[in-house]
């Protein structure tokens, strides 16, 4: 198959350099729609991000270069501590809720042999659902009076809460809101990870006398060890971008109690009319972020072969 | 915020080739393989981390059995109880729903909240504007997406792995840090000076720009054999005719993903439609909820809230397949 093409190029006729040129040109012909996509709404803003946090933009002149200064505002702001509190505190608190759950969900519906198919639609149904509306809803089950956690727990007697309205309990209210509507993603991944694990193994712990939870522990994690850090580092970059949550649930408050860094980003750059500010906060981000990032390229790179 | 990301492809990199591969040529092969599979299926389909043998015992079947229904009911009461109270919520009145306690079954089944909430909220043009942005970013999608991993994966022009790396180096970037520079680039193009706000090209041009779709159509083309389009060429078909009539109907399983998520993903997104179409005419149906919800009674909102999520469930119903497919062509084999 590779002979006419090898020895056209070996020898380097005018047909073969024709040849040569015209697919090149057909293909970026293909590819100018790409790249004029990618140019102007991707890399295009990777770089303008770096300008942009460097400079002051008001829209009227050519932007300004002012060094560190729009750092400094950020930093100086006493929203700012607060915000990166805000946001490791949601993202810790969605690992601790939002990770564990889905595996065991995972582990318990791969021993199910029936109602396999409704499970799995249901417990994707939040996922598919516009994550405006999943919010919306809870806001009104979060309602003080009538919503319908309050009357779930009058009903079983619980002394009711104030949820979104209460410093102590808005920041767990989102992290709520934003676990059931995920949950379904991590389960499914888990699912079809643990479907991959060979019987043997199992048989093998089983006949080596090895309790279920000792299975669990010697053959299931270890057989899913990697995506299990890949959901992990994944599930941290995501959460730690958390916006929609606090913008319709709290508006950040009450007292900045929600106020997370992208919420932060978004008031700077649309509410103060600082997009300079708005920039540096999002390449602080981009640079814990990356970090993150980085471990999983590593991670995926290791375990390619 | 969570996740979403996912389920429209960020920084995800499969190792494994969708199910669905195109033919080989050699049926021999493919033949000899199919029966190894389905045994192996068939075996894991009995086994899992407990031994059949042990829920095959009465103890373990009640074990069993106590445990599924508790399940069952369980998943129904999380996932499926607050729709109903949605659904329920908006067949109240107002009074109805502001009542301590609130009633299980709503006391007269009533559509009236529902005609009110697609009137005063003009429900119809913000579903028009979704159904043409998530339509027209399809289309985009297709026909640049597609070109691009077609000249990447079988042309391989000069620089075309540079080109690629650049693709995919764009799945790095969490999208939530750029949203500034992208929203200032979309108000004022680059060298053209255009303002691209409030006009459906500012969803349906950067759709197109996604480096998990390049990603995922390129694996795919690599493996359609070389001389099934060898053969193409011969015979005098370019390559426009190529694309066209040989690897476009071999490619179907994995355009359908790729179309699936590139709907879903513009249906669902929020933030960019909420930044570039802030024209109250030009907002797609989350959007034009959310902004509104504040001034509208609790019950006409849970109408518009219903309404906003059929077309989601629907489309989940019949496409439940590919868009778990499309999930775990996300996700590395464990």
């Amino acid at each position: 198959m590779t002979t006419m093409t090898a020895r056209g190029s070996r020898r380097r006729t005018p047909g073969a350099v024709r040849r040569g040129l015209r697919r090149n040109l057909t293909a970026y012909g293909f590819l100018c729609g790409a790249l004029i996509c990618f140019g102007f709404f991707s890399w295009y803003p990777m770089v303008r991000e770096f300008l942009l946090s460097f400079q002051k933009t008001n829209f009227v002149g050519p932007p300004e270069w002012v060094g560190l200064q729009n750092f400094q505002t950020v930093i100086e702001d006493s929203a700012f501590a607060q915000a990166w509190i805000n946001t490791a505190a949601f993202t810790g608190l969605a690992l601790v809720i939002g990770y564990a759950i889905p595996f065991v969900v995972a582990i318990v519906l791969n021993e199910l042999r029936h109602a396999k198919g409704y499970l799995r639609f249901v417990v994707y149904l939040p996922v598919m659902l516009p994550p405006a509306v999943a919010v919306l809803l809870f806001k009104w089950f979060y309602d003080p009076g009538p919503g319908l956690f309050n009357q779930i727990l009058s009903t079983v007697n619980l002394p009711t809460l104030s949820w979104l309205d209460s410093t102590s309990t808005a920041l767990i209210s989102l992290v709520l809101v934003s676990t059931w509507m995920n949950l379904g993603t991590g389960t499914l991944i888990y699912l079809a990870a643990l479907q991959s694990i060979p019987s043997e193994l199992y048989e093998a712990a089983e006949l080596d006398g090895a309790s279920l939870l000792r299975r669990v522990w010697h053959v299931t994690i270890p057989q899913t060890k990697l995506i299990l850090l890949v959901m992990l580092l994944l599930q941290i970059v995501a959460t730690m971008q958390v916006f929609i949550e606090p913008y319709l649930l709290t508006g950040g408050g009450p007292e900045d109690a929600t106020v997370t860094v992208v919420y932060l980003m978004y008031q700077y750059a649309f509410s103060f009319g600082n997009f300079g500010g708005g920039g540096a906060l999002g390449l602080m981000l981009m640079i814990v972020l990356m970090v993150f990032s980085a471990i999983y390229l590593r991670v995926s790179r290791d375990n390619q072969t | 915020m969570s996740h979403t990301v996912q389920s429209s492809g960020t920084g995800v990199r499969p190792d494994r080739p969708l199910r669905a591969v195109p033919p080989r040529g050699d049926g021999g092969g493919a033949s000899r393989r199919r029966p190894r599979r389905n045994k192996a299926l068939e075996r894991r389909e009995f086994r899992g981390l407990v031994s059949p043998h042990s829920l095959n015992t009465p103890r373990g079947r009640i074990i069993y059995w106590i445990v599924l229904v508790t399940i069952v009911v369980f998943f129904t009461a999380i996932f499926v109880f607050p729709l109903y109270w949605m659904a329920t919520g908006a067949l109240k009145s107002s009074e109805e729903i502001a009542q301590i306690p609130p009633t299980f079954f709503p006391t007269s089944i009533d559509f009236s909240v529902y005609a009110e909430a697609w009137d005063q909220l003009e429900l119809g043009t913000f579903l028009l504007n979704t159904v043409i942005y998530a339509g027209g970013a399809w289309l985009f999608t297709l026909a640049i997406d597609v070109t691009a991993a077609y000249a990447l994966s079988k042309l391989r022009p000069v620089l075309g792995k540079v080109v690629l790396a650049l693709m995919l180096s764009t799945l790095m970037i969490p999208p939530m840090v750029i949203l500034l520079p992208a929203y200032l680039t979309v108000k004022e193009l680059p060298i053209l000076g255009w303002n691209l706000l409030n006009t459906p090209w500012v969803i349906w041009l950067p759709a197109a720009a996604n480096g998990f779709f390049i990603f995922l159509l390129k694996r795919f083309f690599d493996s359609i054999p070389r001389e099934l389009l060898e053969a193409a060429q011969i015979d005098g078909a370019g390559s426009v005719r190529i694309l066209w009539s040989v690897v476009l109907p071999i490619s179907r399983p994995i355009i359908g993903v790729v179309s699936i998520l590139a709907v879903v993903s513009v249906w669902k997104d929020f933030v960019w439609p909420l930044l570039v179409l802030p024209d109250g005419e030009k907002m797609p149906i989350s959007v034009g909820i959310a902004s509104l919800a504040a001034q509208m009674p609790q019950n006409v909102l849970m109408a518009a809230l219903v309404i906003a999520s059929i077309p989601a469930i629907v489309v989940f119903f019949v496409f439940q397949r590919s868009i778990m497919a499309g999930l775990t062509a996300g996700s590395l084999k464990g």
